[in-house]
């Protein structure tokens, strides 16, 4: 034990470790805060399938030899965030269809125009990290840094003061409507902060991991909590803690951190399960 | 004058009617059932009169003292509320939300009006309980609470009683009874009862199958207008068993 501190505490001085930690828990945190409503509104792969869109559009950035590509994989996602959750529980595509649709069709064409028009050798090598996000974490900048940290003040900000309207459009976009409440402004805030979010955590993190960001915490904190708030709560601290521990194992063992943090997410839902599965058990 | 006024009313989805021409007006106080086959428009004319779709034509009013916003809903449950991790105070109180205007948070004033909208359905033992959990029953109680919390004056219900079991579709008969006895709530119901909406309803709203027209009166000109038709039916197969006899 004292061996692992020791060696943790060794690695911690290299910025580039600090950084990776900081922006890994960041991104977790704000993830997970939306991916309790996305679960609960049926769009788990949106995470996904808004990566796979900016993968496409970060392509056509490339081949259109664009210096700044971030405007254009942003105002892209963002468009495709909205029309895909703006159809919500009354479209004639349903969402989950709607995102395999978009998912698969941005995979090709990116690989496509990739393959064709790529000066890069290693055009495999790219498509992988792009993915996957092989160790991008852990060469993150300065600016890398302070850009997470304002967007996750900006991210938790606007969830905590519109708490209160996102369970109601998540629970019932019908009722909230019939009452006032601006439920297609609400949908578009959501669809715009999971872009963003999906964007910024593309180049940090790998398309895998944030879906895995989105999709377990919620999926672990429904299995033990029964109430939207503790469900939220403990659906952040579980992703801050799954991707602190990931990042570290993964240092410490020289693996992929994408992966890892998977890896961890999937053993605090296996955990998460049987701890659900014993509560109720003890109650009856 | 009237709480609702529906005037040549048409309603449907994206430009193809299902209802045209429709009339009918609710004052404070009644309790009109909406019946007819599935297919012939219910749940699309509830959706219009709350706002959810526009009028394809005409023009729906609301009066006497009653803001459009201002109509409690219940709506059928969705596939994805059946599985919510929500406890029953979270939902019922999210059924002031309207009243909220432009502040985040709800304050006393809406948690008040929350607890007593439980008191009144008879759930405060499950206040702290998940949604997921309670029977279909209790399930109901808690979305009639919130819309409680929406409104004092007329509730819309879109089957409130399917999938209840006979002591539950009792209970809820009777909590809605109460609720336009008691309160005077104007109560709108959707239903495929039959009997219950002969029991219960002042007015009958019968829609007829694609469009095919609609019946609009009290609920002793429905009796009527039913006694006589069925009346009609059975003339023609006594005129027809007549002719089979004489061949």
């Amino acid at each position: 034990m004292k061996h692992v501190i020791d060696q943790l505490s060794a690695y911690w001085q290299y910025p580039f470790v600090q950084h990776a930690v900081v922006v890994g828990v960041l991104i977790a945190l704000c993830s997970s805060l939306l991916g309790v409503t996305l679960v609960l509104k049926r769009f788990s792969y949106i995470g996904d399938g808004l990566s796979h869109v900016a993968f496409g559009a970060m392509s056509v950035a490339i081949v259109m030899k664009l210096t700044n590509r971030m405007p254009l994989i942003l105002t892209v996602t963002v468009i495709s965030a909205v029309l895909l959750l703006r159809t919500g529980q009354n479209a004639r595509i349903k969402g989950d269809a709607a995102i395999a649709m978009i998912s698969v069709g941005a995979l090709a064409m990116g690989y496509l125009l990739m393959n064709v028009f790529s000066a890069s050798a290693n055009v495999s090598g790219d498509v992988c990290s792009t993915l996957f996000g092989s160790t991008s974490i852990l060469t993150l900048t300065q600016e890398d840094v302070v850009l997470c940290v304002v967007m996750s003040v900006i991210v938790v900000a606007l969830y905590v003061f519109c708490y209160n309207r996102i369970f109601a459009v998540t629970f019932d976009e019908n009722f909230a409507r019939a009452v006032g409440t601006r439920v297609d402004f609400y949908n578009f805030l959501i669809a715009v902060v999971i872009a963003c979010v999906i964007v910024l955590a593309m180049n940090l993190v790998g398309s895998l991991l944030i879906s895995a960001l989105v999709i377990f915490p919620a999926l672990s904190a429904m299995r033990m909590f029964k109430s939207f708030r503790s469900v939220t709560i403990c659906a952040a601290l579980l992703s801050v803690i799954c991707s602190l521990l990931g990042i570290l194992a993964s240092i410490l063992a020289g693996t992929p951190v994408g992966s890892t943090i998977v890896l961890v997410q999937m053993a605090a839902f296996g955990i998460s399960y049987l701890a659900g599965a014993l509560r109720t058990g003890v109650r009856r | 004058m009237a709480q609702l006024i529906c005037r040549n009313l048409a309603v449907g989805y994206d430009g193809h009617p299902v209802l045209e021409n429709l009339n009918f007006q609710v004052r404070a106080g009644e309790y009109l059932t909406i019946i007819g086959e599935n297919g012939a428009g219910k749940s699309t004319l509830m959706k219009t009169i709350l706002g959810l779709l526009p009028p394809l034509n005409g023009e729906i009013i609301t009066g006497d003292g009653l803001r459009s916003d201002e109509i409690g809903y219940l709506p059928q449950q969705t596939e994805v509320q059946r599985d919510f991790p929500a406890s029953v105070w979270e939902i019922v109180l999210s059924g002031c939300q309207g009243r909220c205007g432009h502040h985040f948070f709800y304050g006393k004033q809406e948690k008040d009006i929350a607890r007593r909208a439980i008191e009144q359905m008879e759930i405060g033992a499950l206040i702290s309980r998940c949604y997921r959990e309670l029977s279909g029953g209790q399930q109901q109680r808690v979305l009639l609470a919130r819309a409680l919390c929406a409104t004092r004056k007329m509730l819309l219900m879109d089957e409130p009683v399917a999938g209840l079991d006979p002591k539950a579709t009792a209970d809820m008969y009777h909590i809605i009874g109460k609720l336009n006895h008691e309160k005077g709530i104007t109560i709108l119901m959707i239903t495929h009862d039959l009997e219950a909406a002969d029991r219960y309803a002042t007015h009958v709203l019968k829609l007829g199958s694609h469009g095919t027209g609609f019946f609009y009166g009290t609920r002793e000109e429905y009796r009527r207008m039913h006694a006589e038709s069925s009346g009609i039916q059975q003339g023609k197969s006594r005129k027809e068993a007549q002719n089979e006899t004489c061949d």
